[in-house]
């Protein structure tokens, strides 16, 4: 692809290009750097938007309709409104980090994107420890909010942030602990590997893909993966830390305008990721689920809609978790089953019966 | 026995898909949405909006300052003073509502013996000051000349009720 747009740069650079060539490697990481993020900052934008409808239709509601034709400019009025409102820092908050603590909420949210494969070769940074780069930057995003609930110097956003790390920390396991099993069944930490590896297997080979991804096998740890993603990102049932009923906002209760805006990007972003992880390591990434159709990126696109919508829907449906309830899941629940699992699975992938071959 | 249904239960979800079908139903089901300045929703001829002081066909003020709607009004909105006219009936010299603490229960339409102080169907009014929302005696008066019929059409509805 490089040489395809080289091809056409040079001869419009001109003479130019001796200035340009130096720094062409630099340029090029930019300009795919934003042919990435450009869609993922889209899709957050519009995410709040669908959000909004999707609920609305779940409670016999039209949702936003004034703002431009179905109410499609909502985000634009709403990001407008936040831009032109002030950022209050408070008095005795901790100016740098109060401004650093949602800046390390939103980056590693699109950091992660760097490793995301979207169809065969198509990845910014093909490393073969993917899967411990996601894990690693996942584990950062967790600063972001220990650091402005500090930085605010308020003991509702302190008691906010406390209760968002100490879920995130928890959950981060049991996900780490899905993620092992699927390291094991497709021997490698490299997510296009992940993907390819779902490609193979008795049904594939019928033309049912869909019945050789991960998820069908592994359905216990997609099951905990996906639920561990939606306390991950503190989504509804497990949004405590802004419990509206109880401490508001949570860490994010003293920010205001764009600072605000950022959080709630943060939040968009980071679905948007646990959703194409998902569709990564269960759904088997870009390939197709039938044999007839080719594989694309639409099918990654697809999925991590479905899995969008499964996060609204959830949002619709459930009432908030208690506190110690969520607790309970992640270490007396979620995290004891991925140990059976793991277990289960090196087993089975000892046994004569070994459908990972 | 009971334990173990309990725990296949919550191992397969069962609960939770149930709840989720039934927020999926409702996604596709007809909304219900009154999407207001364009749609209405229907009125009962007892609507109680803004208020308004009404006249005898000749154009004789009904109100006889006698004060039982002020003195029923449990917000304590209205204010009233009276005096003889010229021609020696009582009347009011000043009949003030203050809408910022009206709760229009319409105890002062009820209690009114010649239905001069009345709530009518008019619930789109707005002050852009809290002072706008103080009603005097002539502005009551001019809502109650501007919205007569409706009024009229309104208590000939109710009359076989009372």
């Amino acid at each position: 692809m490089e040489a395809q747009v080289l091809q056409f740069i040079q001869p419009l650079a001109g003479p130019l290009w001796g200035w340009v060539e130096p720094v062409w490697p630099l340029l090029w990481t930019l300009l795919k750097i934003v042919a990435i993020l450009a869609p993922v900052v889209a899709a957050v934008a519009y995410l709040p938007y669908f959000e909004r409808k999707v609920i609305a239709y779940m409670h016999v509601r039209i949702g936003p309709n004034r703002v431009g034709p179905f109410g499609l400019l909502q985000p634009i009025a709403d990001a407008l409104k936040l831009m032109f409102k002030e950022v209050i820092v408070p008095t005795k908050a901790s100016k740098a980090l109060y401004i650093l603590g949602p800046i390390m909420g939103l980056a590693p949210a699109l950091i992660a994107w760097a490793v995301i494969p979207f169809d065969t070769g198509l990845v910014l940074a093909n490393i073969d420890a993917g899967v411990l780069y996601l894990l690693a930057i996942s584990s950062i995003g967790v600063y972001g909010i220990i650091i402005s609930g500090w930085a605010s110097n308020s003991k509702y956003a302190f008691i906010g942030a406390m209760r968002a790390t100490a879920q995130m920390v928890s959950y981060e396991i049991s996900m780490g602990m899905a993620l092992i099993v699927v390291l094991m069944v497709s021997n490698s930490l490299n997510l296009s590997a992940i993907v390819m590896a779902q490609g193979k297997g008795t049904f594939a080979n019928m033309g049912l893909g869909l019945l050789s991804w991960n998820w069908l096998p592994l359905l216990p740890m997609f099951m905990v993966y996906l639920i561990s993603g939606v306390a991950e990102t503190n989504r509804a049932p497990f949004d405590v830390v802004e419990g509206e009923s109880e401490i508001v906002a949570g860490h994010m209760i003293e920010y205001s305008g764009m600072a605000f805006a950022l959080f709630f990007l943060a939040e968009y972003a980071n679905m948007i990721l646990i959703s194409a992880m998902v569709s990564i390591f269960f759904l088997g990434g870009w390939l197709s689920p039938v044999g007839f159709l080719p594989d694309s990126v639409w099918w990654l696109i697809a999925k991590i809609s479905v899995i969008l919508f499964l996060f609204l829907w959830f949002r619709a449906t459930f009432p908030r978790y208690r506190y110690d309830q969520i607790m309970r899941l992640g270490w007396k629940v979620f995290l004891p089953l991925c140990f059976l699992w793991i277990v289960v699975v090196g087993v089975w992938m000892m046994s004569p019966l070994n459908i990972w071959k | 026995m009971g334990a173990m249904k309990d725990f296949v239960k919550s191992l397969f979800l069962t609960e939770l898909l149930k709840g989720m079908t039934v927020t999926g139903r409702y996604f596709f089901a007809r909304k219900i949405t009154v999407q207001y300045p364009e749609e209405k929703t229907p009125q009962g001829f007892r609507f109680r909006g803004l208020h308004a002081l009404r006249r005898y066909p000749n154009g004789e003020e009904r109100c006889i300052s006698c004060k039982l709607c002020e003195a029923v009004c449990p917000a304590m909105a209205i204010t009233i003073e009276g005096a003889a006219r010229e021609d020696g009936s009582r009347r009011t010299t000043r009949y003030d509502i203050d809408l910022t603490k009206c709760i229009f229960c319409g105890f002062c339409e009820e209690a009114c013996p010649v239905d001069a102080i009345v709530e009518t169907r008019v619930f789109e009014y707005h002050g852009e000051k809290r002072g706008d929302l103080y009603y005097t005696k002539q502005m009551l008066l001019a809502n109650g000349d501007r919205y007569e019929a409706q009024i009229a059409a309104d208590r000939a509805l109710d009359a076989k009720y009372r």
